[in-house]
């Protein structure tokens, strides 16, 4: 520190001049300077935009609720505009009366609101054969975390009256990918909904604008945006989401399928490579999000040693349930390298296991359900890379 | 007690909706296909992503091959080699195929596209018809590859352990590095904000026209970008098409019909064009059906217009 700071001593011109009148931005976004927390694609992944995901800038975000115009995108064929009006939900099948609903309808039923994580089967898949993207948007960000509002599906389909032998649902976005899923009549009954709010305000068109399905702690594909039909039936229809894709291949080439359930799972979101320390040694705030399909996060561990020796974190609140929870080490840095690593437990004491204990089981193919322990490289100046370690 | 919300659906709406296929063949439609029409469709609507014989193109997936490859590093899961049941196939092409274009195939070409992947999977001969009579005789090379999710014996009671929290391993060496692949996206191009250029001595555009179009273009984009970073996908990039030469964009592969066509796209001509691509240009590899109203048509032409 030379003489005195000029930012206090100097009078500023936001201190003398008047900034922007309340009429500047009916609806805001982000001051520029956070111009760089944006969702970000990795275009060598798949064919086309269209048919494709992006990540959440989770390296730059605190708390646990991800703000909509941030939270990863992913669409079969593109995000499409279907407006309020034009809206229909068809309930057919096993039912004692097929019904249809306009959106106007939908807002009459009793609602129901929660917070739960959404996480693409895929998040941490390209992490399957080793270390490979360089940053915690990249390796765990295809996830968000928003408090939902709507009507849980128990409430609808008891309008239109399941018929005994209706055992599971089908579940149809309106889009031109037709995205379907099959999900068993418990699942549907015990704790799903539709959604037509996020966070307050309407979903966004890039999630499923003006309804979509919610299925907590279930892998996001089953999440059907632009909602527009759900069919009871007596078994699942196997449809190319649930057979050819989303389904886990084994080392001897069987592949498991419904594996619908996201494992415990958590991530240091900060510091990482895209967030390195910039402050030098001494108190350092060790940041990350935990969250579990099966319930709520009871206990999260942080190793700075590669996993050698561990100590328990402060969770930010108390776990909900198949909602993120934010954990947060206060360390006091000593200017070395560390080898940064986190480890979820959930509530059934299921604790989020080493990457090599996953391939242990199901070798380098299996895609999708990558919940392995990540580590981040902290190097001498700071910064941080992906690694694996013994 | 039910609420008395929402209308009876009607016959009519049911039938136009619920169309899903299940493993067993309910939900298949009176219908048939060839082998041989099955590959004048596919080559017309599907070969442009997925190759003349459903190999894949680029990043698109391949239809054909791969058997056994399951239980090998990096599996080539096709039709063929990985999905269980025939039903996903007819299934997914009817609702969700050609990419761009969904829901717009009759039950016939569906069944012929279908016996057309089945033959270049080599699991039926060229004089093969398909209809939902035969459909569940057809058996999937990989239909007993399957389990339901056994994590909660093959890995739960594992994981589920007390946690070691003091020296729990001798020694901690790192033995992979992301640097080394270097496949992380760059974060500098996209902070490099191009001016927009000026356009000035542009003749004046009606800009309810242009965002008419712009709307239309959603019937186009599966294959084609306008704008700034527009590359060549599917179709070629058609930033300045208005004017232009026909087949005349670097690094584009037309069809030879486009290539040998000696067209300058101006107004009438990408207006017969949009209205019937395939009669106005026999063999070219553009598969659109076209566009019926002339507004829609003047509009895609503004918006190409608007992008010089």
């Amino acid at each position: 520190q030379g003489g005195p700071d000029p930012l206090i001593t100097e009078v500023q011109d936001w201190a003398s001049y008047t900034g922007e009148g309340v009429d500047e931005t009916p609806y805001g976004l982000p001051i520029h300077f956070e111009a760089d927390v944006i969702r970000r694609n990795v275009p060598w992944l798949t064919a086309d935009p269209i048919s494709s995901i992006n990540f959440t800038p989770i390296h730059a975000l605190d708390g646990t609720i991800t703000p909509a115009g941030c939270a990863f995108e992913r669409h079969h064929s593109g995000a499409i505009e279907l407006a309020k009006p034009d809206y229909r939900l068809m309930i057919n099948g096993l039912v004692d009366r097929p019904l249809v609903f306009t959106y106007a309808d939908l807002e009459r039923f009793p609602r129901h609101s929660g917070v739960y994580f959404c996480e693409c089967a895929a998040n941490s898949g390209m992490e399957w054969a080793g270390a490979q993207l360089n940053g915690s948007q990249y390796t765990h960000g295809m996830i968000h975390n928003m408090e939902y509002v709507g009507v849980s599906l128990k409430t609808l389909l008891d309008e239109a009256g399941i018929q005994p032998e209706g055992k599971w649902l089908y579940v149809e976005g309106a889009d031109a990918s037709s995205n379907g899923r099959s999900i068993p009549l418990e699942k549907a009954l015990d704790d799903c909904m539709i959604a037509f709010k996020a966070n307050g305000e309407a979903l966004r068109k890039e999630h499923g604008y003006p309804v979509r399905l919610i299925v907590p702690g279930w892998e996001g594909n089953l999440w059907v945006k632009w909602l527009r039909r759900i069919e009871v039936t007596s078994g699942p229809v196997e449809s190319r989401e649930e057979t050819s894709k989303y389904t886990d291949t084994l080392d001897n080439g069987i592949s498991r399928k419904w594996t619908w359930v996201m494992d415990a799972k958590s991530v240091v979101t900060a510091p990482s490579p895209q967030s390195p320390i910039q402050h030098g040694k001494g108190p350092l705030v060790i940041t990350g999000l935990a969250w579990s399909g099966r319930g709520v996060i009871t206990r999260v561990d942080v190793s700075t040693d590669g996993g050698k020796n561990w100590q328990t974190a402060r969770l930010a609140a108390p776990g909900q349930r198949m909602a993120m929870t934010r954990f947060w080490l206060e360390h006091d840095w000593n200017g070395e390298e560390m080898l940064l690593q986190s480890r979820a437990i959930d509530e059934t004491g299921y604790v989020q296991p080493t990457k090599e204990a996953l391939r242990d089981i199901r070798g380098e193919n299996s895609v999708y359900h990558n919940n392995g322990i990540q580590t981040w490289w902290v190097r001498e100046d700071g910064s941080a890379e992906n690694v694996e370690v013994s | 007690d039910p609420l008395g919300l929402g209308r009876d659906a009607l016959p009519e709406e049911i039938a136009a909706w619920d169309v899903d296929v299940m493993p067993d063949g309910t939900g298949l439609p009176e219908g048939s296909g060839d082998v041989m029409t099955g590959e004048e469709v596919f080559l017309e609507k599907c070969a442009a992503c997925h190759g003349d014989f459903a190999e894949g193109l680029g990043n698109w997936p391949p239809l054909a091959g791969g058997e056994d490859t399951l239980d090998r590093k990096d599996p080539v899961k096709t039709v063929g080699s990985y999905w269980p049941h025939l039903s996903t196939v007819w299934d997914y092409v009817n609702r969700s195929m050609p990419f761009g274009q969904a829901q717009l195939l009759t039950p016939d070409e569906t069944y012929a596209i279908t016996a057309y992947i089945l033959y270049s999977n080599y699991l039926v001969e060229e004089d093969f018809v398909l209809s939902r009579e035969n459909f569940s005789e057809i058996a999937m090379p990989n239909a007993e590859g399957f389990i339901i999710d056994d994590r909660s014996d093959a890995e739960y009671p594992l994981f589920t352990v007390e946690a070691c929290m003091q020296d729990c391993k001798e020694s901690v060496e790192i033995t992979m590095h992301a640097s080394v692949i270097d496949v992380t996206p760059g974060e500098a191009a996209d902070e490099e904000e191009a001016s927009p250029a000026s356009n000035e001595e542009e003749p004046a555009v009606d800009p309810e026209l242009v965002a008419a179009g712009e709307k239309q273009f959603n019937k186009c984009k599966a294959c084609h970008m306008v704008g700034e970073d527009a590359q060549n996908r599917v179709g070629p990039v058609l930033n300045g098409i208005i004017g232009r030469a026909a087949g005349a964009v670097d690094d584009y592969t037309y069809s030879s019909a486009m290539a040998e066509a000696e067209i300058i796209w101006d107004d009438e001509e990408l207006r017969a064009f949009l209205g019937d691509p395939k009669g106005f240009l026999p063999g070219n590899k553009m598969s659109f059906p076209g566009l019926k109203a002339s507004e829609d048509i003047d509009a895609i032409i503004a918006y190409l217009r608007a992008h010089p």
